[in-house]
């Protein structure tokens, strides 16, 4: 027997020199962390202040670090693909064709589950019991675990680089190419068992948020008085709630194909491919609401406050978001128009697709009629958000093209669909998420980002976004197939040079971010905010100070009306108003979140490597720490002294 | 040192917060019911698209046997109502009675396991295990996938009376016991349709 499983040193990336020097950046990059954090003595507070926190805003700030760490990764490899295909006419280009597969599968695998999720879950984390006014989510242990679920995942991913190859099948990993007969190294097992934890952590997110919003709102807060971002949390946590089993299911089912020789998508032995894009799309498609209607909720509230106006159409923009969620579940066949279902059936799924479409342009008509007769304030998250709108409305039309299916048989798998999808999630989620990031962290740090620097980084983002994507859709009408590691039609080549300068230029924009960081930091006492409240703000999070306490709120706030901060500023409403301190229940630190993040991280290490002993180990492991966590009889609570409260 | 007045102050406010949370619990485990009965019905679905897809092997009517899965749902269902039985009486703080329907339903829920086990290792022994064929695959992870849940639920009652035995019926133990309650009995529901879809309709 086999104590490593199939782990041998043939696991190291020696089979391309890109990949090899991309292993060495990142064990060196983790290296000089660690020793940093050695070096500087950070050890005891980072575990105590961080690890083991339950405080959701530190969390969120947590899942945000995660995300603009793996936005460098996805960047970088997005950056080598543009390149490759910018050389490789009648050329081998810089990249073998194993090694360029694996990129664009870690590409789409890591933005959408390992930047996009944990952004947009971090900042829902630091926001929505804010703006709620509430002291914590409903369940702050759980919400710890389901950080270190989609940190061990993550972590799965980087390690693919380092040990084994990662997936090749891209990022929604179709069978029966996905199967061990055609694909029998690590790689698809890496991206199922990164995805699978990491999702499990979603599922978790999904029923805490859904809980908080529905339990834990301040006195007063009717759901039609709950700003619209903590609406759009709420559509996204159903979302969540609901569309992720399917990911679970069809990713399991794929592992039991691959471990256990099971038939469940195989060519042979009376597999059924067809049915995991059926199962994979309707979680698939859900997810890309999931994505984007936080950024709606974000973009909604950065328009009403530099606008000055409330926003126009509340009501309409919940129910819009509401029917968004709903008409997420029936699109999903779109993305396989042209595997062999009937007509009636494509063209059922195509009118659904162009219906969801309708709700988003209500959205749209109501930021612009928010916009208009505002007094309009162009900070960066203004940018972000007008950046967005223009360009989402450019996506949102190659979007219904795409929907009527005979255009899409044209279209399929060419990289016209490619930009067409970069076109909705770069403006309509990672705009959004960047202006959260900006508009929220003088909350959290009690300091605002450089301004210059963030408009910088946004000019470059979207300058370099339109030089990127617009070429594609050009030479996807040309026929150029996506997912090409070389090729030979000339014609295209002017066009995907245009294409690599925009990276350059998003490349830039992702430099001007961590300028923006590092000269923000040092300038901290200049960027200082003393009010909590540095936008003159609409909604309850800017009514405490930034950064809050760790319960938030020294009295919890009672809420009279929609945008209840700009209804307490008209009218100078008292908050001794709102009641006297008292005594506050907290949840306690725990460092069990770490520690189950650790375990599932190992076990899925285990069942990559084929590493049975450990992987059942690691697994009685999970299964008696969740035990052993039930047996808790102490109170996870204690009581605080009441808050003094300065009067301002 | 805090006075006594302020320790029943504070002891009534983590009291008055522990109820609230154990009715969040409650409420959170509902939606994750709702995700696990998505899971089923995909697996209820992925059964129906490869119920024909036998690859020359064996279908359902040759390997269902109608009698084994009738004693399983007695099992099964019998074992819902001892909980209820159990529910009752922790409701009424009546300690031996709980353990004792406890203990009937751990027992009721291992004889399911057992035969489910036994009728596993028998298909997979005559050749018919879970790799023969797109249909197996489907049977043993849909009816495999109740199993494992019925297996969770089995630690769980094994850990709730480990509790019981060390804390006696205290308010976090019958909130637990509560929610696994609502797990069991959501088990049994789904066995209603495997017993159904896979079992009745394959034995026709």
């Amino acid at each position: 027997m086999n104590w490593l499983g199939r782990l041998s040193l043939d696991a190291l990336p020696l089979y391309s020199p890109i990949a090899a020097i991309g292993a060495g950046v990142e064990v060196l990059a983790g290296l000089a962390i660690v020793l940093l954090i050695w070096r500087k003595g950070w050890w005891t507070r980072l575990w105590r202040d961080w690890l083991t926190t339950v405080d959701h805003k530190k969390l969120g700030v947590m899942y945000v670090v995660l995300a603009l760490v793996m936005l460098l990764r996805g960047f970088a490899d997005a950056f080598l693909m543009r390149t490759q295909q910018a050389i490789a006419l009648n050329s081998e280009g810089i990249l073998p064709p194993d090694h360029f597969d694996q990129i664009f599968t870690a590409h789409g695998t890591i933005m959408i589950f390992f930047m996009a999720m944990p952004f947009l879950v971090g900042l829902l984390n630091i926001v929505v019991p804010l703006q709620i006014g509430a002291r914590d989510v409903a369940f702050p242990r759980l919400n710890a675990m389901s950080l270190w679920m989609t940190a061990a995942g993550a972590a799965l991913v980087l390690l693919s680089l380092v040990l084994g190859t990662f997936s090749t099948a891209g990022w929604t990993g179709y069978p029966p190419y996905s199967e061990l007969a055609t694909t029998p190294d690590t790689g698809v097992d890496y991206w199922i068992w990164s995805v699978l934890i990491a999702g499990v952590g979603s599922t978790m997110t999904g029923i805490n948020f859904l809980v908080t919003i529905l339990r834990e709102r301040a006195p007063g807060m009717t759901l039609m008085r709950m700003p619209l971002l903590t609406w759009t949390a709420l559509v996204t946590s159903v979302l969540m709630v609901f569309a992720f089993p399917a990911l679970t299911v069809s990713t399991v089912m794929l592992a039991l194909d691959r471990d256990l020789g099971m038939h469940f998508f195989t060519n042979g032995g009376g597999g059924n491919m067809m049915n995991y894009m059926n199962l994979f799309w309707i979680w698939g498609h859900p997810e890309v609401y999931i994505l984007i209607l936080p950024a709606f909720g974000i973009f909604s509230e950065v328009v009403a406050t530099f606008s000055r106006k409330p926003l126009f159409g509340y009501a309409s923009l919940v129910y819009a978001t509401a029917a968004i969620g709903i008409l997420s579940f029936t699109v999903w066949l779109h993305h396989f128009f042209t595997m062999g279902a009937s007509a009636n059936v494509n063209a059922a799924f195509g009118i659904a697709t162009m219906v969801i479409a309708v709700p988003t342009g209500v959205k749209v008509f109501d930021w612009l009629f928010t916009m208009y007769h505002g007094r309009v304030r162009f900070t960066a998250p203004m940018l972000w958000t007008l950046g967005f709108i223009v360009t989402f409305v450019i996506g949102g039309a190659t979007g219904v093209l795409l929907s009527i299916p005979p255009v899409d048989f044209a279209m399929h798998n060419s990289v016209f669909l490619v930009a067409h999808f970069h076109n909705m999630l770069v403006p309509g989620a990672l705009f959004g998420y960047l202006a959260g990031y900006m508009y929220w962290f003088p909350k959290v740090f009690g300091f605002r980002l450089d301004e210059r620097w963030g408009k910088r980084s946004f000019w470059a983002w979207i300058i370099g976004f339109y030089l990127a994507f617009m070429p594609l859709y050009a030479t996807g009408i040309m026929g150029m197939p996506r997912r090409m590691e070389h090729y030979s039609n000339a014609a295209w080549q002017p066009l995907l040079w245009v294409a690599e300068l925009g990276a350059v230029f998003i490349g830039i924009g992702v430099l001007c971010l961590a300028i923006q960081l590092a000269v923000s930091i040092r300038h901290r006492e200049a960027l200082r905010d003393t009010t909590g409240d540095p936008w003159d703000g609409r909604t309850l999070e800017w009514a405490t100070a930034s950064p809050p306490p760790a319960w938030n709120f020294d009295v919890q706030p009672t809420v009279h009306a929609l945008d209840e901060l700009a209804w307490r500023k008209a009218r100078h409403y008292d908050a001794t108003a709102d009641g006297a301190p008292a005594p506050i229940v907290m949840p306690n630190d725990t460092a069990s979140g770490v520690w189950l993040g650790a375990l599932a991280f190992v076990f899925g290490f285990a069942m990559v490597w084929y590493v049975w002993w450990l992987a059942a180990l690691s697994l009685c492991g999970l299964i008696g720490f969740v035990v052993f966590a039930m047996f808790s009889e102490t109170p996870e609570f204690r009581v605080v002294d009441a808050p003094e409260v300065t009067p301002c | 040192m805090l006075s006594a007045h302020d320790r029943f102050q504070r002891g009534a406010l983590i009291d008055h917060h522990m109820a609230h949370t154990f009715e969040a619990r409650e409420i959170g485990f509902w939606w994750y019911l709702l995700s696990d009965a998505i899971i089923f019905a995909l697996l209820f679905v992925t059964y129906g698209v490869m119920v024909d897809r036998t690859a020359g092997g064996p279908d359902a009517a040759a390997l269902v046997d109608l009698n084994r899965a009738f004693i399983e749902t007695l099992c099964l269902l019998a074992s819902s109502f001892t909980f209820a039985l159990a529910d009752l009486a922790a409701e009424g703080n009546d300690r031996p009675r709980t353990v004792a329907w406890l203990a009937v339903t751990t027992m009721l829920g291992g004889a399911f396991l057992c035969i489910e086990g036994l009728e596993f290792i028998e298909l997979v022994l005559a050749g018919a295990g879970p790799d023969r064929s797109g249909f197996l695959s489907a049977f043993f992870t849909l009816v495999g996938t109740h199993g494992l849940h019925v297996s969770v639920g089995m630690i769980g009652l094994l850990a709730l009376l480990a509790q019981i035995r060390v804390f006696g019926l205290s308010r976090p133990v019958k909130s637990r016991l509560r929610r696994l309650g609502l797990f069991w009995h959501f088990l049994d529901v789904i066995w209603v349709g495997v017993f159904t879809f896979v079992y009745l309709a394959g034995s026709l």
